[in-house]
């Protein structure tokens, strides 16, 4: 009986936190529905402010095909998406493997020196490797937009960090058993590590989709552009068409909130995933 | 001889390791610290990128910089959004997570996943959600024309102060659940017996804030300092697309100034677009080395 009413006590002490939680929910939220909500509006509407949701959906989905190639675009975000991160797991997980099981004095100090990499901003880098993956002919295709990414020094700690907990018995028994150093890896380090190999995916999938200065840089070809850079491109002429932009935001966003929703807590795990 | 064999094992192991972390150390060399070493010669060239010579002076492009009103405008703005968006996001994070930490609160998921989603999605495409929300006729406008707060309709994004002042809010909005993400993380590392021992010696809300929770996330407060300046001394996408660092280049950022200085509008110039670059660099690194000072009072 008490501990009810201490419990009820406790609930209402907390109803300013229930306030003031709610309302920033609800400021972190509405800009996604008025996305969905403008999406279907028209223009003139949704400059105009109109929240409610309206009929316009498939004119504004009719302009967007019409004008531009959404479905190349789609199709571009994803492959270059996927194949860095693919890519990146391969190269970052040996990496943070190697660093942490067969460390010594020699590849701590390699190692340390690739964390400075982390201090290198984009834009200083941009110019010389724009003139390299231009000289190797890499513009416009999804080499060029991997290449620099595919190796980041953030991931390598991730992968080294939680490696910590892959015991060297393992290691040990399977090397009596005969196995090689790389068999060891994709057959017992690998499938150990899979929660960590999926907090990575997601952190690397979502960069690259989102990404836009680089692609921005390298993709001078229509073709080869990404969703960013389609959605940037719908909103710099002199008029916009807010229905048919917001709809093209929408397509550019549900990929990365599907992610989002299904993964989230991986999603987490892989942002704060180097820090431990 | 059996020591031998051993030694010889360790030593194939040990090129085992190596040869695991060759590819990724070698593609960094290559694409971040090649370039950056490449970014310094070229930041002492001068002419259009088909016909570069030496700069006469050779820190000609460094020079330049400090007489380029414009660019010191972008450094001035970027400063801006660093010294009011960073620490009002940074408290508001940490307020959030401890606020989410209460083990009493119902419906924590809920709120987390809420405060968290904007961090789903691309910086390009917020920019432009906001962009819309501020438009001269934009919902914005009409709500607070509607509650007479403003008597007609305000060109936010047309007027330099109110610009600043939307991408500070973007800023803020895309990455306050971010940060508090990490500070979730830390406080989970806290014992909640700390707090109940707080709360027995009769320790306020306010009290326990600033005397438990600060001072044990300070590593952490610390790491998402240093991330945050690094982010926002190298903003782009909310300049280009949300204002286009209008009106008249008063919201410019660094890098928005350093791209258009190379592939955007105007004649390229590598060589002084990579001398403000290397600037940036040398920034970032500054304000990171103070600040890993400051943070560590070990002595």
């Amino acid at each position: 009986m008490t501990n009810k009413k201490n419990r009820s006590m406790i609930q209402r002490r907390l109803i300013p936190t229930y306030i003031f939680l709610s309302i920033v929910s609800f400021l972190s939220v509405f800009p996604f529905y008025w996305m969905i909500s403008a999406a279907t509006n028209e223009s003139y509407d949704v400059a105009r402010g109109k929240i409610l949701p309206g009929g316009y959906l498939m004119q504004n989905f009719q302009n967007l095909i019409a004008g531009q190639d959404l479905w190349g675009s789609l199709a571009n975000s994803f492959l270059y998406a996927i194949v860095q991160t693919v890519l990146a797991l391969v190269v970052c997980s040996l990496a943070g493997y190697g660093f942490e099981l067969y460390h010594d004095k020699k590849k701590d100090m390699v190692f340390g020196i690739l964390l400075l990499a982390m201090m290198i901003p984009g834009v200083a880098t941009m110019i010389p490797l724009f003139k390299m993956i231009s000289s190797m002919g890499l513009l416009n295709s999804v080499w060029g937009f991997i290449l620099p990414s595919v190796s980041t020094p953030f991931l390598i700690m991730m992968f080294r960090q939680n490696s910590r907990n892959f015991p060297i018995d393992v290691m040990e028994a399977a090397r009596i058993d005969g196995l090689t150093e790389l068999q060891i890896f994709y057959r017992m380090y690998a499938p150990m590590m899979k929660s960590t190999y999926a907090a990575a995916a997601v952190i690397t999938f979502m960069n690259a989709w989102n990404s836009y200065l680089w692609p921005k840089v390298i993709m001078t070809d229509t073709n080869a552009q990404t969703m960013p850079m389609l959605i940037a491109n719908l909103a710099s002429g002199y008029t916009t068409d807010y229905g048919m932009l917001m709809l093209g935001v929408l397509f550019c966003s549900v990929p990365t909130m599907v992610v989002f929703f299904i993964l989230q807590k991986q999603f987490a795990e892989g942002i704060t995933g180097a820090v431990k | 001889m059996n020591k031998k064999k051993e030694m010889d094992l360790l030593q194939k192991q040990s090129r085992a390791g190596w040869l695991f972390l060759a590819p990724a150390t070698l593609m960094i060399a290559v694409m971040s610290f090649w370039p950056m070493i490449s970014a310094f010669f070229t930041s002492l060239k001068t002419g259009s990128s088909a016909n570069m010579q030496w700069a006469d002076p050779i820190f000609y492009n460094y020079t330049r910089m400090f007489s380029d009103k414009l660019f010191q405008r972008s450094i001035v703005n970027t400063f801006l959004y660093l010294a009011i968006q960073v620490p009002i996001m940074l408290v508001l994070a940490i307020l959030l997570a401890q606020l989410l930490n209460n083990k009493d609160l119902k419906l924590k998921g809920f709120f987390r996943t809420c405060v968290f989603l904007p961090c789903a999605t691309a910086l390009v495409s917020y920019s432009l959600i906001f962009k819309s929300l501020f438009a001269t006729e934009g919902l914005i406008n009409s709500i607070l024309v509607n509650l007479h707060i403003l008597s007609e309709n305000y060109n936010f994004l047309g007027n330099p102060a109110s610009a600043k002042a939307v991408i500070i809010i973007a800023l803020i909005w895309r990455w306050t659940g971010y940060n508090m993400v990490f500070y979730l993380a830390g406080l989970q590392n806290i014992e909640y017996s700390v707090y109940e021992a707080a709360k027995i010696d009769g320790a306020n809300g306010w009290q326990t804030f600033w005397g438990i929770t600060v001072p044990l996330l300070r590593p952490t407060i610390i790491m998402t300092f240093i991330m945050s300046i690094n982010g926002t001394l190298q903003l782009f996408d909310e300049s280009v697309n949300l204002t286009n660092g209008g009106p008249a280049n008063s919201t410019i950022t660094m890098s928005h100034y350093i791209y258009n200085n190379t592939f955007g509008t105007g004649v390229a110039n590598f060589g002084y677009a990579t001398a403000m670059a290397f600037f940036v660099f040398i920034m970032v690194g500054i304000l990171a080395f103070i600040n890993m000072k400051v943070g560590d009072t070990r002595d």
